[in-house]
């Protein structure tokens, strides 16, 4: 997890494609300058950067499933709740399944854990526009290929 | 020809007063949802979802957007009430046969 550039994620453990599920890692750093203003003296991972994390392995499931031809853009969050408060250092498991994909939008169902534990479970809605630039598409696919999301075939990632 | 069905239109009435915050008594089957509700592109991506999620259908409102634009097909075809019940009807029927 890199926070000051926004990449949640660091791995995928599994993508079911079929069950249009993913599983993904995401460790918490141990340092951060977020950390010294939430809070100071007393640092934990924002909450709204839990949800993030879900909206993040959310989008590039749905990106991954449909061939990396749409930019997943969060428009909503419903039924989020954040029930315990993470430190630093600590893994988190973090799971997304497809529960309705439709024309232009779709929506997953996420839930964030640490040590078996629930933290966070949201459902996250989607604008899946097309990608308003090549470069940035080039850039999403490099990144899914880093973090280990399926990306198709011949696809370049430079 | 598919006939325009009042409970479906009821449905989807609700469906856009919920989402949109609009009065139910302002819907009616000659209303425009762009033109006269004022509904964003975003909203009506939303009350799609919906209208999808309820009647297990897949409305292809990208396309119909799309068509608009290219100036191959009137808005009013696909967002005057009457006519996006009758869409819907259509898309059910589709889906039944």
């Amino acid at each position: 997890m890199y926070l000051e550039y926004f990449q949640m994620v660091d791995r995928v453990v599994a993508l079911d494609s079929a069950a249009e599920t993913i599983q993904c890692i995401a460790r918490v750093p141990d340092t951060s300058t977020i950390f010294e203003g939430h809070f100071p003296g007393y640092p934990l991972m924002p909450g709204t950067l839990l949800v993030e994390t879900v909206a993040q392995v959310g989008g590039f499931l749905l990106m991954s499933l449909g061939g990396y031809s749409r930019l997943p853009i969060l428009t909503q969050i419903a039924k989020a709740k954040v029930r315990r408060a993470v430190s630093p250092g600590t893994e988190l498991q973090v799971d997304a399944k497809v529960i309705q994909v439709s024309s232009g939008i779709a929506a997953v169902e996420g839930r964030l854990n640490a040590d078996g534990k629930p933290i966070v479970t949201c459902e996250i809605r989607y604008h899946m526009m097309a990608f308003p630039q090549d470069n940035l598409r080039a850039m999403v696919l490099s990144r899914a290929r880093d973090i280990g999301v399926p990306v198709p075939d011949g696809e370049s990632a430079t | 020809m598919t006939e325009f069905n009042q409970e479906t239109f009821e449905l989807v009435a609700e469906i856009i007063s919920d989402i949109c915050s609009i009065n139910r008594a302002d819907i009616t089957p000659d209303t425009h949802t762009v033109d006269d509700l004022g509904i964003d592109s975003l909203d009506f991506l939303d009350v799609t979802f919906d209208i999808d999620k309820r009647f297990g259908i897949k409305m292809p409102v990208e396309q119909w957007m799309e068509e608009v634009n290219q100036g191959n097909a009137d808005a009013a075809e696909f967002f005057v009430m009457k006519n996006l019940v009758t869409r819907i009807e259509e898309l059910r029927a589709e889906k039944a046969a």
